[in-house]
């Protein structure tokens, strides 16, 4: 190995890649291999040999250890599930007194905690919804059930849309002037006039209740790991499997926990969106000029003070991108929250992307995105926003947005009183448009549909049936005809190559993690299809920035569309590939081909315009053509950025292809919704989440220790 | 002056680097940067002794890294000094509790940051106001006294701007008078100036004169401007590698530079130029006969030169009340500026 490190990279590389392909050719696929479809525990097959590890049996097909590894780690996820039910349902039991039945009763703590959980974060979203839609549930919660018959007045009449839509005009107003003023306007009328305004109010509360305790988490930990380095170290590999982690995976396990319904779907978001949000604290205190902290300090600062007077309002925008973050994660999830019985705009989009109603989810997707798009926005304005000094202004100028609200709440209750003289044998429409009495565009998309099929459908199939045989079938065939010798050497190899032992050990670790698993066969599929999105993703995105970043305006324009298109949930990419494409593995792989093209892009574009122009200059006083410019200054220079796009793309991609499991291919993806559907999944979903996570981790220590060193090297660090 | 001098430190050390304590144990006080950075350690301070007496500023010198603020830091206790003892007023910084250090630096200690560390979310006036905030006064005491500072600091009219509205003399004026607004007794500022252009940095200077013509505080001052020290000091301590080379009044660090190193720091300061009569004055021998014309003892040499070389008898050094405290010789004039310079060449 040492006499290997004398040689320039390139050959190191060619000696590693010989190695792989002898190893590839030399090991044959043994007898009565078949790429594995049904799961190996159902089937009792006296071809299996099975062994017994903590109780649990796992049988599997023996096969030379050099083609596939036998699973030891296959009583994993078993023994999780039942460790995990012995917690909940027999680990120390307490009395609790039921109020219901007004008795003792016999429970165990974590169940308790789950459902005391469980109960209040349901409370508060149901509060929540109740403010915006009305309902009864908060009143009888402080009261009873009779109580609110005999009085029904009682019951939350819910806020007219109006009164909503107004107060997000003047919030768009404040933060961030007329356009954002007009933005919010387009975007609540669309949404009432489309008749989406009930369930974009539930995804609305759900968001209201699952961000503010991500952010309350988020910071409480960013906090506590800007104090003590050790809760950094143990925090950051877990946040890093966090953000990995496809969001399937806790899907059960939460299910298992908390049950079904909001509140765990809350839960779900809550997990996936706190570890951004961690991060950001950390950084935005990070940067907190030691001289301010010391100032703090001489002032007499005690710890609190220094905390809440010093380090967040100075770390302040940093913390509020990560709300912003917070926020976008929440919308993301609210499609998959909804395969736990989240309400809203998320369950609808499902409902009709599997009833195949392409026009209904292209509707949900729309409003999604509009709302995603608006709280995006105004976010960030919220986060560039400086504080402003008010002591001079007057009573009017200081409470004008208030008063401006207050105008627009009776204005709104004016509306809806009229509203309700006017429309008195129809719905209020001033009130609130019912769900399906808003215009609905759904038959014209029906009939686009229909029309692309018609007018396509030869080419779209010929395209279609070219690329499954032709390019993706054999890439398949190739990546499941890797020994496992073979992909250990390629991976572990690379990694020495680029990052010496530590960087192949780490990688090794994580392909040694999923070789023992029993999925490793899914493992190998999951990543032909990432491989293949990405490098598709790669070789457009890398054009389409160079081309962009040649100029000022496109750039910016470039930018931009990323920004927006970046914000649209992950699930709504499916939508219009599904129109194009039907239900097949194309239409995933399309869509993991957008929305992993857009991390490349952006990261081209931003390597190539942040090259220093002084180099530009010096480029050009050297003669060199615009071409050579390109390739020979602004690409090396730029490289390490992109490989970090590239790494984005791979962790955007490997997400799409896990959904694209909704619409039927047969990775880890589908295998982790199965288990979505099985009362005993969640440890083997947290198992194959954690198996998807551990081949992005390994992409990622290969990409950013590589764009590290040669980052050092260029002296761009 | 038998009183206890404010700042008192014995023998502080203050070693960066993981296993610093025990290498400065090992090494029985003998400290080496060199064999000290070759096991990873970094030398910020090394043996400093000195005191500090009241309404002395003593000016602190030395090149980029050479532990001025490390050295402030410790007796501020921002950092805690490796080894050695500090003491302010008599007081063992190491043996107080949190609760006093915080009411020491509220009452007691102010610092003015070489890069101004304000506050970005608080107008000028809520950052002068922020100390008092924290010690609990009241927000209307806060608010008249912070006003107070900045009519002192001269910038009434733009107590409402932000610091990122403020150009970096201004800022730097908003650090000084936050420094201020405890009314602290102990003043440390860690090169205050050296982000200003000339011009405002010589208006910082007089005014910093003045301030402290009223204010009589005691004055830890860092400098990287041989000038400013002649200026303001007292006294001044020049520091190498974090050992405090030597500490005395500016005359003598010109004139008698204790080390090769002094001397050669100090080589290219034009004397006339900075030092004063009185730095090159003798004491007052009634036996001879004066000139009749007379100057005071904080003239800048340059200044008087012509007039008392254009005496033959010893001038009379007179101070602000016009007594004479001492006789300066032509001859010495002439070997101030000319002498020191052939030695050099
Ligand atoms: N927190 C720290 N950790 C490690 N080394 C430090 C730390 N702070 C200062 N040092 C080192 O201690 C030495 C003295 O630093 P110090 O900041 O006191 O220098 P200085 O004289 O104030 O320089 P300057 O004039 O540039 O401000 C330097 O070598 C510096 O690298
Ligand atoms: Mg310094």
């Amino acid at each position: 190995m040492e006499i290997l490190k004398k040689y320039p990279k390139s050959i190191q590389w060619l000696f590693l890649l010989i190695v792989f392909f002898t190893l590839c050719n030399t090991i044959d696929i043994p007898e009565g291999y078949k790429f594995i479809r049904a799961q190996a525990e159902h089937i009792k097959d006296p071809n299996q040999v099975a062994y017994s590890f903590l109780g649990v049996e796992v049988r599997y097909y023996p096969y030379d250890t050099l083609w596939r590894l036998p699973p030891f780690i296959a009583w994993l996820p078993i023994w999780l599930n039942d460790s995990m039910d012995f917690l909940l349902n027999d680990w120390i039991p307490i009395e609790i007194y039921d109020a219901e039945i007004q008795e003792y009763e016999t429970r165990p703590l974590i169940l308790q905690i789950t459902r005391i959980i469980s109960a209040s974060i349901l409370f508060l979203i149901q509060a929540f919804r109740e403010i915006l839609i009305g309902g009864v549930e908060t009143v009888v919660a402080f009261t009873s059930w009779d109580w609110i018959d005999a009085n029904p007045w009682a019951e939350l009449p819910g806020l007219p849309w109006t009164i909503v839509a107004a107060a997000a005009i003047i919030l768009g107003y404040k933060l961030n002037g007329k356009g954002l003023a007009i933005f919010s306007a387009i975007t609540m009328i669309y949404i009432s006039v489309f008749g989406q305004w009930e369930p974009s109010m539930q995804t609305l509360s759900f968001v209201m209740v699952a961000a503010p305790i991500s952010f309350l988490l988020g910071m409480v930990l960013g906090i506590w790991a800007y104090r003590r380095k050790r809760v950094e170290a143990i925090l950051n590999p877990i946040l890093n499997v966090m953000q990995t982690m496809p969001h399937y995976a806790y899907l059960v396990p939460i299910m298992v926990l908390f049950g079904i319904g909001d509140h765990a779907g809350a839960i779900a978001t809550i997990i996936f969106a706190t570890p951004p949000m961690v991060r950001l604290t950390l950084l935005g205190l990070r940067k907190v000029s030691p001289e301010v902290i010391e100032a703090g300090k001489m002032s007499g600062c005690n710890d609190f003070q220094l905390l809440f007077k010093v380090l967040i309002p100075t770390a302040r925008r940093d913390i509020l991108i990560g709300v912003n973050q917070v926020i976008m994660q929440c919308l993301a999830m609210a499609v998959i929250a909804s395969f736990i019985g989240a309400k809203g705009l998320g369950w609808n989009l499902l409902l009709a992307l599997n009833q195949l109603r392409i026009g209904l989810a292209l509707e949900a997707g729309v409003c999604i995105s509009l709302i995603a798009v608006l709280l995006d926005k105004m976010s960030l304005a919220w986060a560039n926003k400086q504080t402003d000094y008010f002591a001079n202004l007057t009573f009017f100028q200081r409470n004008k947005f208030g008063l401006f609200f207050v105008g627009s709440v009776i204005l709104g209750l004016i509306l809806a009183y009229v509203g309700s003289i006017m429309f008195k044998q129809g719905f209020n429409y001033f009130y609130e448009v019912p769900h399906n009495k808003g215009i609905s565009t759904e038959a014209f998309w029906n009939a686009g549909v229909d029309w692309v099929w018609d007018t396509f459908f030869h080419s779209l199939k010929i395209f279609n049936t070219w690329l499954i045989v032709e390019v993706l079938q054999p890439m398949r065939a190739i990546y499941l005809r890797m020994p496992i010798v073979a992909t250990f050497v390629l991976v572990m190899g690379a990694g020495y190559i680029i990052g010496g032992i530590r960087s192949a050990l780490v990688v090794g670790g994580f392909t040694l993690f999923i070789a023992l698993s029993p999925w490793w066969d899914r493992a190998l599929v999951t990543a032909y299809m990432a491989t293949f999105g990405v490098i598709v993703s790669v070789i457009i995105g890398t054009i389409v920035g160079s081309l962009c970043a040649q100029h000022n305006y496109s750039t910016k324009i470039i930018i931009a569309i990323c920004d927006i298109l970046q914000t649209f949930p992950s699930f709504v990419y499916l939508i219009p590939v599904m129109m194009l494409f039907g239900v097949t593995d194309t239409s995933v792989l399309i869509a993991v081909i957008i929305y992993a093209t857009i991390p490349a892009t952006r990261y081209t574009v931003e390597g190539l315009r942040s090259v220093p122009s002084a180099l530009h200059d010096a480029g050009s006083m050297s003669g060199v053509t615009r071409l050579q410019r390109l390739f020979k200054i602004e690409y090396p220079l730029a490289f390490p950025h992109i490989m970090l796009g590239i790494n984005q793309t791979v962790v955007f991609a490997l997400f799409m292809v896990i959904i694209g499991a909704m619409i039927g291919t047969e990775d880890l993806g589908q295998y982790i919704l199965k288990a979505l559907s099985d009362a005993k999944g969640g440890g083997k979903g947290l198992i194959l989440g954690l198996c998807v996570a551990f081949i992005g981790l390994a992409v990622d220590n290969l990409i950013r220790t590589w764009a590290e060193k040669r980052k050092k090297h260029l002296g761009i660090a | 002056m038998s009183s206890t001098p404010v700042i008192k430190c014995e023998s502080v050390y203050k070693i960066f680097g993981a296993n610093a304590g025990k290498m400065l144990q090992e090494s029985n006080g003998n400290v080496d940067a060199k064999t000290f950075q070759e096991s990873g350690c970094i030398v910020g301070v090394n043996n400093a002794s000195f005191e500090v007496s009241e309404g002395e500023m003593l000016v602190v010198m030395g090149l980029s890294g050479s532990g001025k603020s490390t050295l402030l830091r410790c007796i501020s206790k921002l950092t805690d000094a490796t080894s050695g003892k500090i003491f302010i007023e008599g007081q063992d910084l190491s043996a107080l509790k949190n609760k006093e250090l915080i009411e020491l630096r509220r009452n007691k200690m102010g610092m003015v940051f070489q890069s101004f560390a304000l506050l970005p979310h608080k107008t000028v006036l809520e950052n002068i106001a922020f100390p008092l905030q924290i010690k609990g006064i009241n927000a209307k005491d806060c608010i008249s006294k912070a006003m107070d500072m900045v009519k002192l600091v001269g910038l009434d009219g733009r107590e409402n701007y932000f610091p990122r509205e403020l150009s970096g003399g201004q800022q730097q004026r908003v650090g000084i008078a936050r420094s201020l607004a405890v009314e602290p007794d102990i003043w440390f500022l860690d090169e205050p100036f050296s982000a200003l252009d000339p011009l405002i940095r010589k208006e910082m200077q007089d005014e910093f004169l003045r301030l402290q013509g009223v204010l009589k505080k005691t004055i830890m001052f860092i400098t990287h401007d041989f000038d400013e020290a002649l200026k303001l000091a007292d006294r001044i301590a020049i520091m190498k590698d974090g050992i405090i080379e030597q500490l005395d009044v500016p005359a003598n660090i010109v004139l008698n530079p204790a080390t090769e190193y002094v001397r050669k720091f100090t080589q290219e300061v034009p004397r006339e130029k900075v030092l004063k009569i009185k730095s090159v004055m003798d004491p007052e021998d009634s036996s001879l006969e004066l000139s009749e014309l007379n100057v005071s003892k904080d003239a800048i040499i340059e200044e008087v030169a012509e007039k008392i070389l254009s005496q033959d008898k010893p001038v009379p050094v007179i101070d602000s009340n016009k007594k004479t405290v001492g006789i300066v010789k032509p001859s010495k004039i002439i070997h101030t500026v000319f002498g020191a310079r052939k030695e050099d060449s």
